[in-house]
Formats: C-alpha cells, sequence, structure tokens
C-alpha cells in the first residue's frame, strides 16, 4: 500500500513520541534513568507543580509572551505594509523587490543571528554606527537585559517579514477588483478604501497570519541560544531554551516534557481560539 | 502630479526597506573578504579596499567546514528524496486512492499540524538512543521524512488527476506501482519540484533537531558547526562571516534560481484556511 511507509514513519517518530512525551512528563526521568531506566518513578502531576512553582519558568514564559506580543505585531505590520507598496499601480521592478524582501527568510537562523551579533555590537556594530550617524546615542543592544529582548525581535522581525508578505500578497491580488471599483466610484480615496474595504476583505488572511506567527515565535530558540546564551540575567530565555536546558543539559526530561507539553497546549489554545474566531466571522 | 509624488513616495519607501533588507546580508559578504580586523574598525565602507580569501582558506583548512558542508548536504539530499518518495505515494494514496477509513485517517494527521516539534524531541531522544542510532546521519534523517505538510500538498495537488487517465492504465491492466511510477509521478511534477525545494530548505537550515541528535563534532551539519565555531572563534568576525556565507549561500542560490515554485507553494499552503 503507498500510503504505507508515510504511516509507519509519523506513526514511529511522532505518533509515539508524542504519547512518550506525555508519559515521560508524569515521571522523574533524570540522569539516573538515563543509565538505568529503572530509576525512573512515576511521579503524576508532580513535575507541573515543580513548573508552576518555578520562577525561572514563569521568567521564560512572560520573556516568551513579550517576544510574541512585540515581533508578532511589529513582523505582521511590516508585512502588510510591504505588501501594500509593492501592489501599489506605482510601484517598479515589483519582483526584483519581492524578491529581495523574501530572501531573508531563506537565510539559516544560525548564519544569521551570528552576523547580527556583530551589527549589533556595542561599539562598532553597524546599527550603532548608524545611530551615532544621525546623532542618537548607541545602545548596548546585546549587553543590556532591558535592550536584548527588543534586539533579538528586530532580527526576527527582517528574517521572517518576508513570507507573511507573500501571503498578504496573495491574498490583496485576491479581493475582486469590482470591490474595489465600486468603492473608488462611490469616491473613496485610498486610506478610506483601505480600511472600509481591503482590511475586512483580509480578515481571514489577518487571522491565520496573526496565529500562524504566534505560534512559530512561541518556539524561539535559536536565536537567543546563538546571541546572547539566554543571558543577559536570562532576559533572552525563551520557553524552549529552558526545555533544552532541562533536557539535554541536566538531562531531567521528565520535567523538560512538563514543560514542552505545557508549551503544547499553550498553541493548542491559541489554534482553538483561532478556530473560534474564524467561525464566528463567518456568521 | 499626485501620481507623481505617490509614486517617488512608494518607490523610495520600497528602495530604503530593500536597502534595509540587503544591509546585513551585503555586510556578512563583504566582512567575510575583508582583510582581520576592518570588519569592526568603524571604517564602514560599501565596497571593501582590500579583499582577501584568506578566512575561507581558515575555514576550510583549519576549521574543517568541507566536512560539514558534505554533512549537509548528504542529510538535506537523502531527506529530500526519501520525502518526495514517501510524501508523494502518501499523497496520491490520500487523493485517488480508496481504502477504508481513509478521510477519517487524513483528517487525523492533519490535527497533527498542531502539533510543535519541539514536543515529541525528548522521547524521540530517547527511542533513537535505544535503537543505537544517536550521532548518526539517520538520526537526523528518518524522524523527518515523513511529512503531513508534504502529504497535504500532494494530496491537493494530486486531486485534481483526471480519475479517466488512471482508469484507462487499470484497464489496460497496469499494476498499481507501475502506475504510480509511469504516470502520477509525472503528472505531480510541479508540486514535488516545490515540496523538493521546501524539504531541501527546511533541512539544510534545522538548527535544534540535529544539535540534539549529533554529538561528535565530526557528525555536525553546518548550522550546527556555524553554532559552536561562533563559540570558538567569537574574535574572528570576519572568519564568522565567512563561515555564514557558506551556510547561507547553497539556500539563497537555490531560493534565487526556484523562487516562483517555492512562493506558489507557500500560498498553496496558507489557503487551505
Amino acid at each position: 500500500m503507498l500510503v504505507g511507509p508515510a504511516l509507519v514513519l509519523i506513526g514511529l517518530f511522532f505518533a509515539i513520541p508524542l504519547a512518550g512525551s506525555l508519559i515521560l512528563s508524569l515521571t522523574d526521568f533524570d540522569m539516573y534513568a538515563l543509565a538505568d531506566i529503572r530509576n525512573a518513578r512515576f511521579v503524576g502531576l508532580e513535575n507541573y507543580k515543580e513548573l508552576l512553582n518555578s520562577p525561572v519558568f514563569w521568567q521564560s514564559l512572560r520573556t516568551t509572551l513579550t517576544f510574541v506580543l512585540l515581533a508578532g505585531p511589529i513582523s505582521i505590520g511590516l508585512s502588510f505594509s510591504a505588501a501594500l507598496l509593492l501592489t501599489s499601480r506605482t510601484a517598479m521592478a515589483r519582483g526584483l523587490f519581492r524578491t529581495i524582501f523574501f530572501a531573508p527568510v531563506v537565510t539559516t537562523v544560525v548564519a544569521v543571528a551570528v552576523v547580527w551579533r556583530y551589527l549589533l555590537d556595542n561599539r562598532l556594530g553597524l546599527l550603532n554606527l548608524a545611530l551615532r550617524g544621525i546623532g542618537l546615542s548607541p545602545v548596548d543592544w546585546l549587553g543590556d537585559p532591558h535592550t536584548a529582548l527588543f534586539a533579538i525581535v528586530l532580527m526576527t522581525v527582517w528574517k521572517s517579514f518576508g513570507y507573511n508578505m507573500v501571503i498578504f500578497l496573495a491574498g490583496l491580488q485576491n479581493i475582486p477588483v469590482s470591490i474595489i471599483e465600486a468603492a473608488e466610484t462611490d469616491g473613496a480615496g485610498y486610506w478610506r478604501r483601505l480600511i472600509h474595504v481591503v482590511v475586512p476583505s483580509l480578515a481571514p488572511t489577518f487571522l491565520f497570519v496573526l496565529v500562524t506567527t504566534a505560534i512559530g515565535y512561541c518556539q524561539l530558540f535559536a536565536e537567543p541560544y546563538v546571541m546572547t546564551e539566554g543571558g543577559p540575567l536570562h532576559s533572552t530565555y525563551s520557553l524552549v531554551m529552558m526545555m533544552h536546558e532541562e533536557g539535554f543539559r541536566w538531562w531531567s526530561l521528565g520535567y523538560a516534557a512538563a514543560i514542552a507539553f505545557t508549551l503544547f497546549l499553550g498553541m493548542l489554545f491559541l489554534t482553538l481560539l483561532q478556530r473560534i474566531v474564524r467561525r464566528s466571522m463567518a456568521r | 502630479m499626485k501620481r507623481l509624488i505617490t509614486k517617488v513616495l512608494v518607490n523610495s519607501a520600497i528602495v530604503f526597506l530593500a536597502g534595509l533588507t540587503v544591509t546585513p546580508l551585503w555586510w556578512m559578504l563583504v566582512a567575510s573578504i575583508s582583510p582581520t580586523g576592518e570588519a569592526l574598525s568603524g571604517t564602514a565602507t560599501w565596497f571593501p579596499r582590500t579583499w582577501t580569501l584568506e578566512h575561507y582558506r581558515k575555514l576550510f583548512q583549519t576549521a574543517h567546514v568541507a566536512r560539514f558542508i558534505g554533512n549537509s548536504f548528504f542529510i538535506s539530499s537523502t531527506i529530500t528524496a526519501l520525502a518526495l518518495l514517501v510524501n508523494g505515494m502518501a499523497g496520491y494514496a490520500f487523493a485517488k486512492l480508496n481504502f477504508p477509513g481513509r478521510d477519517r485517517l487524513f483528517r487525523c494527521l492533519l490535527l497533527t499540524l498542531l502539533i510543535p516539534t519541539q514536543v515529541t524531541m525528548l522521547p524521540l531522544f530517547l527511542l533513537l538512543r535505544q535503537l543505537n542510532l544517536i550521532n548518526s546521519y539517520w538520526a537526523v534523517i528518518l524522524p523527518v521524512i515523513a511529512s503531513t505538510y508534504g502529504i497535504f500538498l500532494v494530496r491537493q495537488y494530486a486531486l485534481s488527476i483526471p480519475d479517466s487517465l488512471l482508469d484507462a492504465a487499470r484497464i489496460d491492466g497496469t499494476g498499481e506501482v507501475r502506475m504510480f511510477f509511469g504516470i502520477v509521478l509525472p503528472s505531480l511534477r510541479p508540486i514535488l519540484v516545490a515540496l523538493g525545494i521546501f524539504t531541501f530548505l527546511a533541512s539544510w537550515n534545522d538548527f535544534m533537531w540535529p544539535l540534539i541528535a549529533l554529538t561528535d563534532n565530526s557528525m555536525f551539519t553546518l548550522p550546527v558547526a556555524l553554532a559552536n565555531l561562533s563559540g570558538q572563534y567569537v574574535q574572528d568576525v570576519e572568519m564568522m562571516m565567512a563561515g555564514a556565507v557558506v551556510t547561507v549561500l547553497p539556500v539563497l542560490i537555490l531560493f534565487l534560481v526556484a523562487q516562483r515554485h517555492m512562493m506558489g507553494g507557500i500560498i498553496t499552503g496558507s489557503l487551505k484556511e
């Protein structure tokens, strides 16, 4: 049967680990269990209780959420603006610029993070040089706990805005020309058309982009891992970083599984929220 | 007049944004061929006054970067080839073959798209450890071959294959397997090309799982090796940039060559909503 191999692979490498994750999170699997599995004990919801009592967990949760709430709107706003610019009737060389805007999306996060780490260098990085050039004082982007997360937001927005831009471009092209022309004959100018016709027509697209982007950003890992190692002072320590450290550095796999599952539940919640909002929009 | 002003504003905005987008990549390239110490010397120029390939030489000789390139290439190519086969078969089956529970099974598969990959990483590690596969290429290859997203894309496209074409072949007595390789695969070429590009890109850029599954330096893929090197050579900006260029260049070229396919795939994937 043609569908066989795919199902076997998915079953083996996805479904089983998924169930395993839930089970793991209910045990105290740690270094000793790694050596001998008989050392693992079933502890029920202990891991989750420990999580809820851990200040590091709450801080990493707050950090992750702050990141999503900052990077999400900025990135989506930029994507939409870029899409609008490219669909303008006066835009030139659209294909070329669409390619340019999308290029960062295909780059490797690690490479980009390494590049940006130097761009954001306090004394000699390009960004601070530019700031000094226009008369502003330089910022210790990656060294200051107050700005480090925002620096990562900046980088992430740069890297990912092209992706949603493509989705918005498709959405904009799918708006029936008749609706826009009707608004034009009614005398509506560009901005009024935008606010009252274009954006409402794109509501499902916005919803989709919002939720998928948020879910993606919740999984923040490579950027802080390479640029700041979660610092300074844990200001860029994301949930997935905590899961990675607990699971693969300290080998507290049970505890880490609880973190992973919590993340999963959060994202499931977001997705369900999207379904509900979309259903009520369709009415 | 108003149109001229709009034209100037819109295009200036576009060019400005494009400049911001390109600058980091351009700096990366320029820094990688700048003499040591110049990249962050505060004397920023758009084109380097002198240029050198010494950092690339160092990368290949001291840091043995060729090994990592080879690892990445082998892993990504294998994943792509196997993924096209496996997901192609499954996508076609879900679209055109009738078997019990087909639609329910497919809906279940779609649900898995909601689940972040990190949830499965921990037990997957334990499972592969049991199978003694940790730190082998297969630890990276096997888990990612079958992809619900890939199956979805292929199925979407396969639905449009005319049944008459398939029925005619069946009446002629062609076996299902012959039919798959002889008729179906060629018909699926466009979506397979798009999927192939995506898969290669995603596997080349993948960081977290290879980081976990590969423990020996010699097995590292480029992204993992680069992250490792950045700890070691943090002072050597130019060399790190050369490493970044080496990592980014192959997929950037792939993208430039195949953009239309890529963007088409993204749009198909999002239109499901």
